[in-house]
């Protein structure tokens, strides 16, 4: 562990068990241990917290707020709390503080001050649970509308096609008889139309606060320049439907001629309810719904719900860690991913800056590749669900071989270890290398990206920026180094960082990231080979409900887009529940793009795609 | 230098148009047969242009491959229960199922009221399904298995998208097509290509049954080889086969050994094949 | 002939007479007119979640829809004959989408990319996803799937060009934009507190005129119409029909109790006659 090199004297070289002795002498009325089993950390007295937090960033070094969310205890504690996961940017574990207020004009002050990262993660603990963070500037819903009825994460709010608190339903077996939700309930019967509500003159008012927001009354205002001419400042609407948005993503920015004076993100385009869903699902339920997160790396998102809930397990008393064979398929799966996130990802920055869709023909065609080796493996191209808590769904199979169903079927048949060791020998490195040669040097590309979209090392780790966006600005944080998961320990790679912070550098670390894969890769196929034969599942897999013991845990792992958590809490059946009582996602799509609006301010409007493009988003994450 | 970074790309492009034809050339004057130049060009070592025809050509998907579920019934020739399905509504389907797309009526015996391991009515709403097979991985009873077919575009969804107990059933021999790796191994696990109930009711008659690699065993072992020489290569040794004994067929074997495991099993099969039409010539 | 006319035969409504209809010109006409239609659909270039992906792989060199005259993916509804519904759509997403829908020109097609656009797909649950965007603007093709994958997508888009192949000029259903006039907008949902379709409007008053009444607000009991399903297949395995009268409890009538037995007597025949045989 990292800590353990620096000597113990200052309190900012404390662990994190010494961490919360020194917050409690120094605020032995505001801070007290969490002791509910299975919890960690420190609670924190509300009216204290920004106190508090001051001192664990500055005194503690606890510059990196990882994740920022709210959790509704009704029915337990008839109390909401935020959860809080710091970090040091030197690496090591987490320092987890939480902060309680009551259900009833929930209020926690805000820490955006403290952590300019906090800024989203607190707009959608307002937006889904209602609390209110006073001291925060922008304080309005993030992912639903404005003029939405309720927060729909509380537990007690139900939605429209509401049918039973968790799942299984009993609806389903064994008086099954099939009906859509729909049909069955035609407005929602948990709609909750306002009182005052008048169907005959309804209006939209989901855009307004957006632009009120903005200082603007109207589209257009004049503004005297430096030279006392009047100018416009205008808005403008990029996406949600423009093709360089990486989705249904949204920006609305303020525009001083060419040069953006603001920028709004407007997300929530995609706000599938991924966690109201995966509160009412049951913990193996959620798995096939991690890969629809980031779409593009659905075996990364696996990993990291598996060692979510894995942690959670292991609180308990029967519980074996992932066989040795299992971590190895896991990082060969979760490499791949990145090589594949990465391809992706440098093709459509290209598309942003222009070149339209050949760049991103050679990432795809590379990405096919490891996409018929996960098919054969997992079952589906993308959609993988592979992992499992204890190991992974079933072991490479020996050929990748198909039969003819359809007409015109075309069976091939390759085999599996032969085809894994030309692609991570062969086939990636030659399409990385090709990559390199033509873009790195292109002096379109280099025009177009040196120096764009700054982002300085500071105001990345103040944003809680993660990944290539973080890595870029030379802060050398990588989860699989910084907290060390898996059999990462073990193999040899390095932490690849850049140090200019702009666009140009974030394209050359998912380079760098790619060629440390392949390393990463060409070290896994010997223990392959080593391991075959081997179980691939530790514990009993035929368990179709587990049960996870009561607690909390936060597995965080390094995704291609950067770091993504799991904040899932076990609680209520004293037998261990079936269903997760919270389960929150730390998406690094979402929290990259808290350093959007900054990194574009003084732009020109044609960089805000490439900015964007250079952050790398994925709506499903962002808007989960 | 302006201007010479379009060329340099424009070379790019035209080295990858002629690539694709110096591949027809290479493998023009060799033997390979149409599939397997397919192989050559979807596989890692592809240059050039390697665009599936697809209407005429289709990538026919891995054994993993999930879409739709569908239900396992027997053979129509199955010789004790024709058609009869292997779900025996447990439900435990319906309970792992994350979206919640499945629906099972149990049925009950109607005089006595009791449950009937047989499903009355199976329904998947298609249109939920999220295709992530843990029906098909939790299934007790191997019943439930995920189809390959994935051309069900339609133009209609409200009559259509909940498939019924008729339209999920497909015969056992399907899967076994499909999937025979995946089968053979599931089958290995039941320690018979039956359904486990049958498997348990014949042994309690002491019935024979049919064990996977063993001697009544009716199917080809399906780990065979690529570019395999034809079946009859089999040699016609009769006695030593059958009076081998069932293998412990969990029981990984090393490389040689498969091989060897392979011939002999091949050998079995097509014994037993050859009992097995002399059986029904006597019958008739 | 003389009488007649020619500049009538530009009207539309220029009645055809019953023997001239599916006429040799306008069958011929059609082909034509439908084989330059199917072989240039222009997509919207335009994703929304998962499938999106999938749909992005289906353009690029594997799959390639250039073969199909499909590679044009135009970034504005206006150039653009076909949306691609590809993904999950979300009540605020409606709003864009519908937006997007009126301002294609026609003849404009729709496709349901997957089990979110279809019918919801897993999320349908959700308090922000819409169960199928069939219900706000018409689609043409459903591609099942959770992600189809490219080929699944390709033969969805065949099927979209089959249903072009299908459509005649004599038939003013198949062809109604030379009909008279402009079509008409689908109204653009409204972002209340939750969204509310325009068009329902007189239906969500009827039922708040019920909620003050003190009735059942907003829902349909329906263990009837539950029933029906099960019912149907009832009905078509030929049994009696009175089952479909059959309440939640499912209380077995005579009727099924002897389809039942019947068909269990029938296997049993049926496994016996195997094993005499044998």
């Amino acid at each position: 562990m990292t800590d353990q090199m620096i000597a113990p004297a200052a309190p900012g070289s404390l662990d994190s068990g010494d961490v919360a002795g020194y917050l409690k002498t120094k605020f032995p009325d505001a801070v007290k241990d969490d002791t509910r089993q299975g919890y960690s950390g420190v609670v924190i007295d509300r009216n204290r917290l920004v106190e508090v937090a001051e001192s664990i960033k500055n005194e503690l070094g606890y510059n990196y707020l990882s994740s920022a969310t709210a959790v509704d205890y009704l029915g337990i504690e008839d109390s909401m709390e935020m959860v809080y996961h710091a970090y040091r940017t030197s690496g090591g574990g987490p320092l987890v503080f939480k902060a309680q207020t009551p259900r009833e004009n929930a209020e926690i002050p805000s820490l955006i001050d403290v952590w300019p990262g906090a800024d989203f993660q607190e707009r959608e603990a307002y937006d889904l649970y209602g609390i209110h963070f006073p001291g925060h500037p922008n304080q309005k819903r993030i992912l639903m509308w404005e003029g939405f009825e309720g927060h729909p994460m509380r537990k007690d709010w139900k939605e429209a096609y509401y049918e039973q608190e968790l799942k299984p339903f009993d609806s389903r077996w064994p008086k099954g008889y099939a009906r859509r939700a729909e049909e069955l309930n035609m407005f929602g019967k948990n709609v909750k139309y306002p009182s005052d509500l008048n169907l005959s003159r309804l209006t939209d008012h989901s855009e307004s606060s957006l632009y009120s927001g903005m200082g603007l009354g109207v589209d257009v205002e004049p503004v005297p320049d430096s030279e006392g001419l009047q100018t416009d400042k205008l808005v403008v609407n990029l996406g949600p439907h423009h093709p360089s948005t990486h989705g249904v993503f949204r920006m609305v920015v303020t525009l001083n001629g060419e040069t953006i004076d603001q920028l709004e993100p407007v997300m929530g385009y995609l706000h599938r309810n991924h966690e109201k869903i995966g509160e009412r699902n049951a913990w193996n339920h959620n798995m096939p719904f991690t890969d629809r997160l980031d779409y593009i790396s659905s075996m990364s998102n696996n990993l990291g719900y598996a060692q979510a809930v894995e942690k959670l397990m292991a609180l308990g008393a029967r519980y074996t860690p992932p066989t040795y064979r299992a971590e190895v398929i896991r990082v060969l799966m979760v490499e791949l991913t990145r090589i594949v996130n990465h391809l992706w990802a440098i093709g459509f920055l290209l598309n942003d800056l222009g070149a339209f869709f050949t760049p991103s023909l050679y990432g795809i065609a590379e990405r096919e590749k490891v996409l018929d080796f996960f098919e054969a493996v997992s079952g589906s191209r993308m959609m993988c669900n592979y992992m499992r808590f204890g190991g992974v769904f079933k072991d490479l199979p020996e050929r990748i071989r198909s039969t003819a169903n359809l007409v015109n079927d075309q069976v091939r048949d390759f085999d599996t270890m032969k085809y894994l060791t030309e692609l991570i020998n062969d086939s990636l490195p030659r399409a990385i290398d090709e990559y390199d040669r033509f873009l790195t040097d292109s002096e379109i590309i280099k025009a177009r990206t040196q120096g764009v979209g700054y982002l300085p090392a500071e105001m990345a780790i103040a944003y809680s920026a993660a990944g290539p966006l973080l890595r870029g600005s030379g802060v050398a944080y990588d989860v699989r180094r910084a907290e060390p998961y898996s059999i990462y320990p073990e193999l040899d790679f390095d932490v690849a960082v850049r140090y200019n912070g702009d666009i140009y550098d974030r394209y050359l670390i998912r380079l760098d990231e790619m060629r440390e894969s392949v390393r990463i890769l060409k070290q896994i196929l010997p223990r392959l080979e080593a391991t075959k034969g081997e179980s691939i599942f530790s514990g009993n897999k035929a368990i179709y409900m587990p049960r996870v013991p009561i607690g909390e845990s936060y597995g965080r792992v390094e995704n291609p887009k950067g770091e993504l958590g799991y904040y899932t809490v076990s609680q209520g059946d004293p037998k261990g529940p079936q269903n997760p009582w919270r389960y929150h996602v730390r998406a690094p799509s979402f929290i990259n793009l808290t350093a959007l609006g900054p990194m574009c301010k003084g732009q020109k409007v044609a960089d805000v795609v490439a900015i964007l493009g250079s952050i790398d988003i994925v709506l499903g994450e962002t808007d989960r | 230098m302006y201007g010479l970074g379009i060329l340099k790309g424009l070379g790019v492009t035209i080295r990858h148009f002629f690539e694709s034809y110096i591949e027809d050339i290479r493998y023009a004057g060799s033997k390979l047969t149409p599939t397997q130049k397919f192989e050559k060009r979807q596989g890692t070592d592809a240059v050039g242009i390697y665009t599936v025809q697809y209407p005429e050509e289709k990538i026919a998907v891995p054994e993993r491959f999930r879409f739709v579920p569908f239900l396992v019934v027997e053979d129509d020739d199955h010789p004790d229960r024709p058609g009869h399905d292997w779900c025996t509504s447990c439900g435990i389907c319906a309970k792992v199922c994350p979206p919640q797309c499945i629906w099972i009526v149990r049925s009950e015996d109607p005089v006595s009221k009791r449950p009937v391991p047989e499903p009355e009515a199976f329904f998947i709403d298609i249109d939920i399904c999220m295709n992530c097979g843990f029906c098909a991985e939790f299934c007790p009873f191997d019943a439930i298995k995920m189809d390959h077919d994935y051309e069900l575009a339609d133009y209609d969804r409200t009559g259509t998208h909940i498939y019924d107990k008729e339209k999920l059933s497909k015969p056992f021999s399907f899967w076994r097509k499909i999937a025979p790796t995946t089968a053979w191994e599931e089958a290995v696990d039941r320690k018979s290509w039956e359904h486990t109930d049958v498997v348990k009711a014949k042994q309690k008659t002491g019935a024979p049954i049919s064990v996977p690699g063993g001697l009544n065993d009716p199917y080809q072992p399906p780990i065979v080889p690529k570019k395999e020489e034809p079946v009859a290569a089999a040699p016609s040794a009769a006695g030593e086969a059958v009076a081998e004994a069932v293998p412990a067929a969990a029981a990984a074997p090393s490389e040689e050994d498969l091989a060897k495991e392979e011939r002999r099993k091949k050998r079995e099969a097509a014994l037993a094949r050859k009992a097995a039409e002399k059986a029904a010539s006597e019958g008739n | 002939m003389s009488s007649l006319d020619l500049r009538q035969l530009h009207d539309t409504e220029f009645p055809i007479p019953d023997e001239m209809n599916g006429n040799v010109a306008i069958t011929s006409l059609s082909k034509i007119y439908n084989w330059s239609r199917r072989s240039s659909i222009w997509p919207m270039l335009f994703g929304l979640a998962c499938c999106a992906i999938e749909m992005i792989a289906t353009a690029a060199a594997r799959y390639d829809t250039s073969r199909f005259g499909m590679e044009v993916m135009r970034a504005s509804p206006r150039q653009s004959d076909l949306m691609i519904v590809s993904g999950t759509v979300t009540k605020k997403m409606v709003v864009p989408i519908v937006r997007l829908y009126n301002q294609m020109p026609e003849p404009k097609y729709v496709i349901a990319m997957g089990a979110c656009a279809s019918g919801g797909g897993p999320f349908k649950e959700g308090y922000n996803v819409v169960s199928g965007i069939d219900q706000y603007i018409p689609v043409d093709v459903y591609i099942p799937g959770c992600p189809p994958t490219p080929q699944a997508l390709l033969h969805g888009l065949i099927s979209l060009q089959k249903k072009i192949d299908g459509q005649s000029l004599a038939n003013m259903d198949d062809v109604p934009w030379y009909g008279v006039g402009p079509s008409d907008p689908v109204p653009v949902p409204i972002l209340g507190p939750d969204i509310i379709d325009p068009r329902q409007m007189e239906l969500i008053r009827q039922q708040a005129a019920a909620a003050a009444n003190g009735q059942a607000y907003g829902i349909r009991e329906l263990p009837a119409a539950a029933m029906d399903v099960a019912a149907k297949k009832v009905a078509k395995a030929g049994a009696a029909g009175a089952v479909a009268a059959a309440t939640a409890t499912a209380v077995v009538d005579e009727a099924t109790l002897a389809a039942r037995l019947e068909r269990r007597m029938e296997a049993l025949s049926r496994k016996r006659a195997l094993a005499s045989k044998n």
